[in-house]
């Protein structure tokens, strides 16, 4: 009865649960992030370690099998996964937190303000990202750590966050409450916390999904080119090695395919939550 | 005596939703005759517009509950969706409320009238068009406006199109839902008397003309209901409603009404106060008796219809003691 | 109608000069000096010091005045000057770029234009039918996940190593000889064929869910109501919602040039082809400076005209815009 009484006052949150997709792509974001962490513990091998015979097909020892000198793929893969996730993350985050300033910054205030910024979004969105992002990697001197890379990879993305976050600022705020806000001359900073924040709150994590999403397929993208963290293993890393290494010509698919297809696992995860989010929080895509 | 092109008894429909059930058509009967304009006349919220989606498409989670609707006397309630389709637009229409949006952004008017009516085994010939053209040459429209796309349109000329389209096949019964909620004054008139002479011309049977301004159906309607949260307040004719009002708030509605050449210094309008129950598991009752000055202990059981005079109903268990005084 | 087509020209032009500004600026200013490097390592190379002295170098000369740089670097690109790849050397950056532009464009143009067709078709298709809508979308949302890098592989090792049906690399055997003879086109399209499969395959799965997306958002617009309402099949109104949902599919394939670019490099890398982006690559890991700038340029001018292309298409299409009412969905 106090369950029922629960979900009565929190609609959402029950049409969240009950949603298929998000509930399956929660589990295995949550899983892949778990791979990450106990993973690499989960094996006796480090992640350069030359521990037995290469060219050795998935098995009780090596879970993902061997590489073509004799590495444990499992290991470098799950340890690989920290480092692109991480990126992702923080980019994601970075690229997330600028845009909706920008944004909100172009919606709100509307006029010169707002032309200016669309240029500027304008002109970023019609660059090619990964050509924009190899030609920065490309003069970045010294070591690339996880944090340039991060930082470098939100400067491509945050351009589609403002896009998105302009157009929804554009809609609460032609709403009359706004205005009656704005009229009785409360603070900006009052009327961005109550009227348009809490809005905005759904939304914004919404496009923050899709921002973790391009954000770690860019990092991997720029691994997989050479371009990533000049240090330790990436997930990236990992599948250009099998590349060079020929891996798929002489046989040994499993170093190249199954990194990538925990990747577009995870990718596709990502995907399910944000589409089921969508259905929540727009209750007429409820019904299709 | 001429016929009933709409019967409606008992009707309910209800919207189903996870907390429950809104009860929005709660128990509706009444008739509307060939020639006849019924206007529908109660707040936001009251129930015209879920008639109106009853009546031509219940989209969940709208859902009929029980009661019938003869059209032409048949109960569409009960009719396969295949054979009501066929009814659409040729026996029953609606002038939609969103009728300002109500049409596609890439397709001309002629394109989309051409495909509707192709729809009902109708060839868009030239002799069709010609109809059509004399139709809008009605509503005051040149002919030039087929070419156009709707963008192309101000609202007032997007409103008469959409009143030319949704007659075009001469429908028994049309229902007109708010088609003058978005207009200013001289259109308003222009759009009212457009569905009386529609109606003279026999161009359409008979007509429910949904709004919150009985101003208007005072203009036009033939017969006034006035509905409140889901059920029938009080019915009858126009002159019996307007000045001779039994139900409490159908009196509240008319001393409402600002009047002509009346200045505020001289006469304070006087609202209802309160809101409009929420119809969300609502129980038994009357619904009025909490905005209602005259309630009392009785008013907790629902009231039932009873007659006033004839054609004039009312549901309310104090009509007669209170009397037809509409000053308050 | 032309406010809507010089406003974009304007971002255009705006976003080349940028674009062009970054090449020149970034690596004067990037701590290390890598321009100084390279032509270091010129001056080790026959026919280095007349490298030094060329046109383009002059562009990057420390004894001129920044305004001074920056001008030449435009006047050296009027003149298709892009000075000389160390990679290639000692061709210049303008012939690579010449010579294979092409194997961008046979792989990117077919790919484009075709997923975009196929995938709004699948999409419409699926946004009608329920049943079969809850069955392949997932399958559209696996595909349009997949990384380019990755879903190549899957391809060479599917058809090239396991079935053998396709070569893995280049965009032709080392044996033939170029020309228009039958052998040779065939041998061709061979080449050509896995590494635009890769492409097409992603992005048909994106296309079929925007379109699906946008059918079922216009079965709940107003338009729709009005149409069920007035007796109009499920068939009719499914087609007047296509009709609307293409246009922000053709704004969508504006957008979406960025993601093929960076489709094409992934894949060129795989299958060693020989387009743009995998030399952009490997210049990059060569620090062949003038190479990578070249090709970067050159990538951006065909993105640009590609944009320019896709407004005019749409506002071909979208009355509101033709008649200048609005600008696009």
């Amino acid at each position: 009865m106090l369950l029922e009484n629960f979900w009565k006052n929190h609609e959402n949150l029950y049409y969240v649960v009950k949603n298929k997709k998000v509930m399956i792509g929660i589990s295995i974001v949550v899983f892949m992030f778990l791979l990450a962490v106990i993973g690499p513990m989960l094996t006796s091998y480090d992640y350069d370690e030359f521990v037995s015979n290469g060219f050795q097909a998935p098995s009780a020892d090596h879970w993902f099998g061997t590489t073509f000198m004799g590495k444990d793929v499992f290991t470098r893969v799950t340890l690989g996964l920290r480092t692109s996730l991480l990126v992702g993350l923080i980019a994601g985050v970075i690229s997330t937190f600028v845009g909706c300033i920008i944004g909100f910054l172009a919606g709100y205030y509307g006029g010169v303000i707002d032309e200016i910024l669309m240029a500027m979004t304008n002109i970023f969105i019609v660059i090619p990202s990964l050509a924009l992002l190899i030609i920065i990697s490309a003069y970045l001197p010294g070591d690339r750590g996880i944090l340039i890379m991060s930082l470098i990879i939100s400067v491509t993305a945050w351009p589609w966050t403002a896009r998105a976050v302009r157009s929804q600022t554009l809609a609460i705020r032609s709403q009359d409450y706004v205005n009656l806000s704005r009229i009785s001359s409360i603070s900006v900073l009052q009327i961005i916390k109550e009227d348009i924040a809490a809005n905005m709150l759904s939304y914004v994590f919404m496009v923050f999904i899709l921002q973790f999403k391009g954000a770690i397929l860019a990092a991997v993208g720029l691994e997989f080119l050479g371009l990533g963290p000049t240090q330790g293993i990436s997930l990236g890393l990992v599948l250009q090695n099998a590349l060079n290494w020929n891996a798929i010509q002489l046989g040994i698919w499993w170093w190249a395919i199954l990194p990538g297809l925990i990747l577009t696992i995870f990718v596709t995860a990502l995907y399910f939550i944000n589409t089921g989010l969508d259905e929540v929080f727009n209750p007429r895509l409820r019904e299709m | 005596m001429r016929e009933n092109i709409l019967e409606v008894k008992d009707l309910k429909a209800y919207y189903k939703i996870l907390k429950g059930d809104v009860k929005a058509v709660d128990g509706v009967t009444f008739n509307i005759k060939r020639g006849e304009i019924l206007g529908v006349a109660g707040e936001s919220g009251c129930g015209k517009s879920t008639l109106a989606s009853t009546f031509i498409t219940r989209k969940p989670p709208l859902q009929h509950i029980s009661g019938e609707v003869n059209l032409l006397g048949e109960d569409i309630m009960q009719m396969k969706e295949k054979k009501f389709k066929k009814m659409r637009l040729k026996d029953i229409s609606i002038i939609p409320q969103y009728a300002l949006d109500a049409f596609s952004p890439t397709k001309k008017i002629r394109t989309f009238i051409a495909d509707l009516v192709r729809e009902h085994g109708i060839s868009p010939d030239k002799k069709f068009f010609a109809k059509v053209e004399e139709r809008l040459d009605m509503v005051n429209l040149d002919p030039s406006v087929l070419n156009r796309f709707s963008i192309e349109l101000s609202g007032g000329m997007k409103q008469r199109v959409i009143m030319v389209i949704s007659s075009i096949l001469d429908p028994a019964f049309i229902i007109a839902d708010e088609i003058t909620s978005a207009l200013d004054v001289s259109s308003q008139r222009f759009v009212a008397t457009l569905l009386a002479k529609l109606r003279d011309e026999e161009i359409i049977g008979s007509a429910m003309f949904i709004t919150h301004d009985l101003s208007i159906l005072y203009q036009i309607a033939d017969r006034i209901m006035v509905m409140y949260a889901g059920r029938i307040a009080e019915i009858g004719p126009t002159d019996e409603i307007v000045n001779n009002p039994k139900h409490p708030y159908t009196k509240a509605l008319i001393s409402s009404l600002p009047q002509v050449g009346v200045q505020y210094k001289d006469k304070k309008l006087s609202g209802i106060e309160g809101t409009p129950p929420h119809l969300l598991n609502i129980g038994d009752g009357c619904r009025f008796r909490f905005r209602c000055p005259y309630a009392e202990e009785v008013c907790t059981n629902t009231p039932v219809r009873e007659k006033v005079a004839a054609g004039h109903y009312t549901a309310c268990h104090r009509w007669r003691e209170l009397g037809s005084d509409n000053n308050d | 109608m032309g406010k809507y087509l010089s406003k974009k020209v304007l971002v255009y032009l705006i976003t080349f000069f940028v674009a062009v500004t970054v090449n020149w600026a970034v690596p004067r200013f990037m701590p290390g000096d890598p321009i100084s490097l390279l032509l270091a390592r010129f001056s080790g190379m026959e026919g280095g010091r007349e490298i030094i002295q060329s046109q383009f170098v002059q562009t990057f000369g420390f004894d001129q005045p920044l305004l001074v740089q920056y001008f030449n670097f435009w006047k050296s690109l009027f003149v298709g000057d892009l000075g000389i790849s160390i990679s290639f050397f000692p061709a210049p950056v303008m012939d690579i770029v010449k010579n294979n532009i092409i194997y961008d464009f046979i792989i990117l143009v077919p790919a484009i234009i075709l997923s975009w067709i196929v995938g709004n078709k699948l999409g419409a298709y699926s946004g009608g039918n329920k049943k079969i809508d809850n069955r392949v979308m997932p399958f559209f949302y696996f595909l349009t996940s997949a990384p380019e890098f990755w879903f190549s592989m899957v391809l060479v090792f599917v058809f090239g190593v396991k079935f053998g049906w396709f070569p893995v690399n280049g965009a032709y055997s080392s044996t033939m000889h170029p020309g228009f003879n039958f052998a040779f086109i065939f041998d061709v399209l061979k080449h050509w064929f896995l590494p635009f499969l890769s492409i097409f395959l992603i992005q048909v799965g994106g296309w079929a869910i925007g379109m699906r997306n946008m059918i079922i958002y216009e079965k709940v617009s107003n338009y729709s109501r009005y149409m069920k309402s007035l007796g109009a099949s499920d068939k009719l109104i499914r087609s007047y919602g296509f009709r609307n949902g293409v246009l922000p599919q053709v704004t969508g394939l504006a957008i979406s040039l960025s993601t093929f670019v960076a489709a094409a490099v992934f894949v060129e890398r795989v299958f060693a082809y020989p387009g743009l982006g995998n030399i952009m690559v490997k210049a990059v890991l060569n620090q062949d400076f003038f190479l990578m700038q070249g090709c970067f340029l050159a990538i951006i001018t065909m993105v640009l005209v590609a944009n320019f292309i896709v407004d005019i298409i749409y506002m071909l299409i979208d009355p509101r815009v033709r008649l200048s009412y609005s600008e696009e969905v």
